[in-house]
């Protein structure tokens, strides 16, 4: 089931099982995700995939109960290790949630938050460091001229890339987005496509998606999650079109979930 | 048939219409009561006290009986003072403990705080105003505005408390996931993104406490003491409009009744000036929240 891929996995989950209290969501998961590839988690509501996209950052360490077993590596080193730190893994591994959620300030401050408090920029550098971001993000153009307006004036799909841009302000080495698209307009949802395939070549990315259609144009690879469980991950043309498990045909033709 | 059931449906209608009338007349005049006491005491403040509020009660002392003028400018900066002093212990303590609560939600001892924060805030303050005279007054000689202040700012702390955390918790947690997600050290998340955020109700709530203790009488009463003269030091005896309003009011001369009258009004303008600000931070607050 593992991807052939011929460079060391950025993000490789070996056994990872994961409970809220009592409740198992996720079990025994054992995947891999490249650098420089963009991997999509698609299955139904309820199947784990964005359980399983917050356990790669540690989100899940706030839910009171919460448990794993098993282990999720970021280039080599398991993240739930005793001596990883959880607020540098955080830096390390960038996070864009569904509801866009820039902070009450500034556009400028919202991507300048990170770098600012994490390496202790100042002044020119600073202003460099907010400029590539926002460029990254395809956000540059648009509000280069108002940055020191209230980042909740921008539209929706702005709101949105710049929460992207926010979190590569922190030099990510890995992207996790968390149905990034599913309440945006298809022009905003076509731009942030655009702007992963781009950001690829920089970093690896994880998408949670509900649109099988979007998986199919912007993934590497795509991964099947059902009841918790790893169905089954392929090359996302090969998964789409020669789907070896059962589940994942029913799947991805509609016939449920 | 069908002729009965449309005389049927035609009374009942006018049955509900009647009914729909009298209760709303009767939430109206309930309307009306609930305001009225407010309106009936603006009104007799201003018939009696107004004729006594020159520009010199501001900037006078008191006078003693007989002589005519004289003001309660000790009294209202002794006030000013008390307020200040509350603050000063009032509002760190009950926005630190707000925002534990709040982060803490459920954990064994912030129930346990949120329930004696609760029995603090129903507490009659003249109980609190003795605990305060037995520890702060008795053991020192002496009665000072020091005991005062902390006497008032132990009551302004549960109610900036419960404020705090209901404030915070209107703070939606997809804030705190970005900055948690961004590699913001729990502190700091909680400090420079959940209490920014929450910052103008806060601020309302602490006005709101600050009026409700500027007016507060019973635990002065053995600690503050009140002062015929001008005082700011703190380990002194020092003036306050209640106090100053209730000595002038049980005396048995019309000019201090005046006064007592005057003075009445003043310290309702303060607090009415402090509710109209807290109105005003609020507004400014959900005037810029987005959806």
């Amino acid at each position: 089931m593992n991807v052939a891929a011929p460079v060391t996995p950025t993000v490789e989950a070996r056994n990872f099982s994961f409970w809220y209290g009592k409740k198992q969501a996720l079990y025994d998961i054992t995947l891999t995700m490249p650098p420089r590839s963009i991997t999509a988690l698609i299955g139904p509501s309820g199947c784990g995939k964005s359980t399983f996209l917050r356990s790669i950052n540690r989100m899940n360490d706030t839910i009171p109960g919460a448990r794993h077993e098993g282990s999720i590596l970021l280039r080599e080193r398991d993240v739930y290790a005793r001596d990883m730190d959880v607020v540098h893994l955080r830096h390390r591994v960038g996070m864009v949630f569904q509801r866009w959620n820039p902070f009450p300030k500034s556009i400028y401050d919202n991507v300048a938050y990170g770098p600012r408090i994490n390496s202790g920029l100042r002044g020119r550098e600073l202003d460099e460091v907010v400029e590539r971001s926002l460029r990254r993000a395809a956000l540059w153009e648009e509000v280069k001229d108002r940055l020191r307006q209230s980042a909740l004036s921008l539209s929706g799909g702005q709101q949105q890339r710049l929460c992207i841009a926010r979190a590569l302000a922190n030099q990510p080495e890995v992207l996790l987005l968390d149905e990034p698209a599913s309440a945006l307009d298809p022009g905003s949802t076509q731009k942030i496509e655009q702007l992963l395939s781009e950001l690829k070549s920089e970093l690896a990315i994880v998408i949670v998606t509900h649109n099988l259609q979007q998986a199919g144009r912007v993934s590497d690879y795509t991964a099947f999650f059902y009841l918790g469980r790893l169905v089954e991950c392929d090359d996302t043309a090969r998964l789409f079109t020669t789907p070896r498990e059962q589940q994942t045909e029913a799947y991805i033709t509609g016939r449920f979930g | 048939m069908a002729r009965r059931q449309r005389t049927a449906l035609v009374s009942s209608l006018r049955r509900r219409k009647t009914g729909n009338v009298v209760m709303l007349a009767l939430t109206y005049i309930a309307a009306l009561l609930a305001t009225l006491p407010l309106v009936f005491i603006l009104f007799h403040l201003l018939r009696q006290g107004a004729s006594t509020l020159t520009p010199d009660f501001f900037t006078n002392m008191p006078r003693p009986v007989g002589e005519a003028g004289g003001g309660m400018s000790n009294a209202i900066v002794g006030t000013l003072i008390l307020i200040a002093i509350a603050c000063a212990i009032g509002l760190p303590v009950g926005v630190g403990a707000g925002l534990y609560l709040a982060e803490k939600r459920a954990g064994a001892l912030a129930m346990t705080v949120r329930f004696l924060s609760d029995v603090l805030n129903g507490l009659p303050s003249i109980v609190l105003g003795i605990f305060a005279w037995q520890f702060l007054v008795r053991p020192f000689g002496r009665f000072s505005a020091l005991a005062g202040g902390i006497a008032l700012g132990a009551m302004m702390i549960p109610l900036v408390t419960r404020t705090t955390e209901e404030m915070i918790r209107l703070v939606p947690n997809s804030l705190r996931e970005a900055a948690l997600a961004l590699g913001y050290p729990r502190w700091r998340t909680s400090m420079s993104v959940i209490l920014r955020t929450a910052l103008p109700g806060i601020v309302t709530g602490a006005l709101v406490a600050v009026a409700r203790i500027a007016g507060e009488t019973a635990p002065l009463l053995f600690t503050a003491f009140g002062n015929q003269f001008w005082s700011t030091s703190l380990d002194e005896p020092i003036a306050a409009l209640p106090l100053q309003i209730f000595a002038y009011a049980i005396s048995p001369y019309d000019e201090w009744h005046a006064q007592a009258w005057a003075g009445a009004l003043v310290l309702i303008v303060i607090v009415l000036i402090i509710s109209l600000a807290a109105r005003h931070v609020t507004r400014a607050r959900f005037g810029s929240a987005t959806d």
